[in-house]
C-alpha cells in the first residue's frame, strides 16, 4: 500500500493517531527545551556536519585507517557488499561457534539487513534485547521508529502482550512491574548466549575503537556474558577522531530524546583475552548514494530520529505508514536511494516544510531533498496523466491569454455548477473542505477596471 | 529609483488572483500608502510552484522564463505569498540565457512582510485594529525566507508579522500552543495526502480556536484557504484575513 493509504488507515482510529502526535510531540518539545540549554547550539550542529561532510569525502580512507588499527586492536574485520553478504558473514561466525540462539541489541542496520528471518530460517533463535525491540519481536513487527521502537503501542497494549508471553497478571499495566518482568526474561537469554550482535553508533578511524550508545545498558549485558561480540556498522558511521565524539555525543540523546546523555557510551577496542570481537563493514547501497550528488549528505545521518519526532506526517501516521525500515523524513530520502519504485510515494509524504532541516543535529537538508527525489520519481514513476496535465498546465501558465481564459472559465464553471458536483467524492480538495466564495472578478480585472 | 519612493511591481500570485482579489487590492493599496510607486505588470501568470513541487520542475521552464521576462525590468518585486516568493528565489529551473537575469530577480523579490521591515525599514506602523488576531505561520515564509524564528532552532525570538501587528492600537496578540507547526496545505500534498492534510488542518485550526481568536491571519492564503475551508465547513465563526487586508484595513 502506498503511503496515502496507510496514513488514511492510521487515522481511523482518531484517538490513538491524537495520543501517537502528541506523544511524539512531547519528545520533541524535550528536545527543544533540552538544546536551548546549550548556548553553541548551532554551532555544535554546524561542526557536527562539517565532521561528516569530511568523513563523507575521504570516507575510503578513513575506513582503511579503521580498519587498520581495529585490526592491530585485535578485532577482525569484516567487509560486506549487500545484505546478503552482511547476513551470511554472521551466519558463518555463528555456526564456527556452534551457536543457535544470540541475543542482539538495537541495531537498524539489521533490521535493514533482515537479519532475523534469515538466521530463524537457520534454525538460530534470535532475540532483540532492547525492551521495545523485544515487544515488536514478540508482536512479529518491526519497529515503528528507529530509537523509540514501539512507540506506536500503548501500556494497555504491552500488559496485554505480556501476560500472553511472559505470564504477567492479567491487567496489570504498571511500568515499572512489566518492565521488571522482560528483565528477567531477558536476564535469562542473556546467560545463555554464546553470542552477542550489536549496533555501531560510531567507528572511530583514528583509534579503531566502536561506540555503542544505548539506554538500558543491553549491549554491554550481551556483549560482556558472550564469549563473541558481533558488531554490525554501516561504512558511514565513521567518525576521523576519537575528539569527534565529544561534538556528536552531545548532539545525539539531547536530540533524540531530550536527554543530555545516552546513558551507556561503550566503547569497544579489544578483546578480553580468550574473547574474539568482529566488526562487519556494510555498504548495502551507500556507495550509491554517495555517488548521487544531490542526495549524497543523507549519509551524515546519526540516526537520532529527531526528523521522525518533528515530522508532521509521522505524528499523524505512525511509523508503518511509510513501510520502509527507516520511517519518516530521513527514511523517506534514504530509502528511494534502495528502490525507487517500492518507495515513491515517499517524497510526497510530506507538505516540505522544513521542521526536519531544522531539528536535523548534522543539518541535513532533508526538505530539499524530498524536493529532488520528487524531481527523479516523476522521471521514471510518473503516470502518464499526471505528467500530462502538470505540461497542460505549463501551457496555461506561460501563456497569459491562456491563463486569463482558463482561469474565468474555472470561475465561471465553478459559480455555476450545483454544490452536488463541486463536492462530489471525486473532487479530493471538497471532501472535508469548503472551497473559498467565489469572487466576481479576478484581481487583474479588477486592476484593468480601476487602475488602467 | 527615488529613495523615498521606491517603484515597486506587483506579483499576485494566481490563486489569489482568482480567488482572492481582495488581498490584491490591499496588498496594492497598503504600499501606496507606505509610499510606494506600485505597478503591476500585466500579462503575469503563476510561478510555477505547484508544478514543481509535484515533481515537474523540468516541465516549468515556460513558466518560469515568462515570470523573468515580465518582471526582471523592475526594482523590486513584492508579492503578498512566502510561499511563491521563496519558488521564485529557490525553485526556479535554470535556464540557459538568462543566468543573470534569474540571479537579479532571486535577490529583488520579497514576500511583503519583509519588504515592509527590511527595504522599507518600517518598525511600526500607526493603525488600529481592535480584535483579538491569532497568527498562521506559513512554513515557506517562516523556515524558508525566516520571517520569524523557528521553534526548532536556538535563536533569539523574532517575528517580523508580529512586531508590524502588536504595534495596532487595540490588536490584542494570541499566542499558541504550537506556534509555528504546519497547517497541512503543502500544494499536491491537500489531494494527495487528503486524509493527513485534513487531519493536520483541523489540529492547526483547533489551537487557534482554543484561545478564542476572531481573527486567524497570515502571509499566505494557500494555507488560510485551506484552514477556512475545514472551518467553514464545520460552521466555526472565525474570520480569516491577509495580513495584508489587516494592515491595509488598520492604517485607513
Amino acid at each position: 500500500m502506498s503511503h496515502p493509504e496507510n496514513a488514511a488507515e492510521f487515522l481511523k482510529d482518531a484517538q490513538k493517531s491524537k495520543w501517537h502526535d502528541e506523544t511524539l510531540w512531547f519528545v520533541r518539545d524535550k528536545r527543544d527545551k533540552v538544546s536551548k540549554g546549550i548556548p553553541e547550539w548551532e554551532q555544535l550542529r554546524e561542526l557536527a556536519s562539517g565532521i561528516k561532510d569530511n568523513v563523507l569525502a575521504n570516507l575510503a580512507s578513513y575506513l582503511e585507517e579503521f580498519e587498520r588499527n581495529a585490526t592491530k586492536n585485535g578485532i577482525i574485520v569484516h567487509w560486506a557488499a549487500d545484505s546478503e553478504e552482511h547476513n551470511r558473514l554472521i551466519l558463518e561466525i555463528l555456526q564456527k561457534q556452534n551457536c543457535t540462539a544470540v541475543v542482539k541489541s538495537k541495531s537498524i542496520l539489521t533490521e535493514e539487513c533482515h537479519l532475523n528471518p534469515y538466521l530463524e530460517k537457520q534454525g538460530i533463535e534470535v532475540v532483540d534485547t532492547d525492551l521495545g525491540e523485544r515487544i515488536v519481536q514478540f508482536l512479529n513487527q518491526p519497529p515503528s521508529h528507529i530509537v523509540l521502537p514501539a512507540i506506536h503501542l500503548k501500556k494497555k497494549e504491552i500488559s496485554e502482550l505480556f501476560h500472553e508471553k511472559l505470564q504477567t497478571e492479567k491487567g496489570n499495566e504498571d511500568p515499572a512491574y512489566l518492565t521488571q518482568a522482560a528483565r528477567v526474561h531477558l536476564r535469562e537469554k542473556f546467560f545463555a548466549a554464546k553470542v552477542a550482535i550489536t549496533g555501531v553508533n560510531f567507528g572511530i578511524a583514528e583509534t579503531g575503537e566502536f561506540v555503542v550508545c544505548t539506554n538500558e545498558g543491553n549491549a554491554d549485558m550481551g556483549v560482556h556474558l558472550a564469549d563473541v561480540h558481533i558488531a554490525c556498522m554501516g561504512i558511514e558511521k565513521i567518525l576521523p577522531r576519537r575528539k569527534d565524539l565529544g561534538v556528536f555525543l552531545r548532539l545525539l540523546a539531547r536530540s533524540a530524546t531530550g536527554q543530555p546523555i545516552t546513558n551507556y557510551n561503550s566503547h569497544f577496542r579489544s578483546p578480553s583475552p580468550g574473547k574474539e570481537i568482529h566488526i562487519i563493514l556494510v555498504d548495502n547501497g551507500r556507495t550509491a548514494q554517495l555517488a548521487r550528488e544531490k542526495f549524497r549528505n543523507s549519509l551524515k545521518c546519526i540516526r537520532c530520529g529527531a526528523c521522525m519526532n518533528t515530522c508532521p506526517i509521522y505524528r499523524r501516521s505512525g511509523g508503518f505508514s511509510y513501510n520502509s525500515t527507516v520511517p519518516g523524513p530521513i527514511g523517506s530520502i534514504l530509502s528511494p536511494g534502495l528502490d525507487l519504485k517500492k518507495h515513491s510515494s515517499l517524497p510526497f509524504a510530506s507538505t516540505l516544510c522544513g521542521s526536519c532541516t531544522d531539528v536535523c543535529p548534522v543539518k541535513i537538508n532533508i526538505h530539499e531533498q524530498l524536493y529532488e527525489w520528487r524531481q527523479e520519481v516523476t522521471k521514471t514513476q510518473g503516470d502518464f496523466a499526471k505528467g500530462l496535465s502538470m505540461k497542460l498546465a505549463n501551457g496555461i501558465f506561460k501563456s497569459p491569454l491562456a491563463y486569463k481564459i482558463s482561469g474565468s472559465l474555472m470561475r465561471n464553471a465553478l459559480k455555476s455548477l450545483p454544490n452536488s458536483l463541486i463536492y462530489h467524492p471525486l473532487n479530493v480538495w471538497g471532501k472535508n473542505r469548503n472551497l473559498p466564495e467565489l469572487p466576481k472578478e479576478s484581481f487583474q480585472q479588477w486592476y484593468q477596471k480601476n487602475r488602467s | 529609483m527615488k529613495a523615498n519612493s521606491p517603484s515597486v511591481a506587483l506579483f499576485i500570485p494566481c490563486y489569489v488572483d482568482q480567488f482572492y482579489p481582495q488581498v490584491g487590492i490591499a496588498t496594492l493599496e497598503l504600499l501606496e500608502k507606505l509610499g510606494c510607486t506600485v505597478s503591476y505588470p500585466s500579462g503575469q501568470t503563476c510561478c510555477g510552484q505547484p508544478l514543481a513541487n509535484a515533481g515537474y520542475a523540468r516541465d516549468t521552464v515556460g513558466t518560469a522564463t515568462h515570470f523573468i521576462e515580465t518582471f526582471s525590468d523592475y526594482d523590486y518585486v513584492v508579492c503578498p505569498s512566502g510561499s511563491c516568493t521563496l519558488h521564485v528565489k529557490e525553485h526556479f529551473p535554470a535556464i540557459a540565457g538568462l543566468e543573470k537575469k534569474q540571479e537579479a530577480l532571486a535577490h529583488k523579490i520579497y514576500e511583503l512582510i519583509e519588504f515592509i521591515t527590511d527595504v522599507l525599514k518600517i518598525e511600526r506602523l500607526e493603525g488600529k485594529f481592535p480584535h483579538r488576531v491569532s497568527y498562521h505561520s506559513s512554513c515557506h515564509g517562516q523556515r524558508g525566507l525566516h520571517l520569524s524564528s523557528g521553534s526548532e532552532l536556538n535563536q533569539p525570538p523574532f517575528n517580523k508579522a508580529r512586531k508590524l501587528l502588536e504595534n495596532l492600537e487595540g490588536l490584542d496578540w494570541v499566542e499558541l500552543t504550537r506556534t509555528d507547526e504546519c497547517c497541512g496545505f503543502g500544494g499536491t500534498f491537500a489531494v494527495t495526502e487528503e486524509a493527513l492534510s485534513i487531519q493536520m488542518g483541523k489540529d492547526r485550526l483547533a489551537d487557534h480556536l482554543s484561545h478564542q481568536t476572531e481573527v486567524i491571519t497570515g502571509g499566505d492564503m494557500s494555507c488560510i484557504m485551506h484552514l477556512q475551508g475545514i472551518a467553514s465547513r464545520s460552521k466555526q465563526e472565525v474570520k480569516f484575513l491577509h495580513l495584508a487586508e489587516i494592515l491595509n484595513q488598520a492604517l485607513s
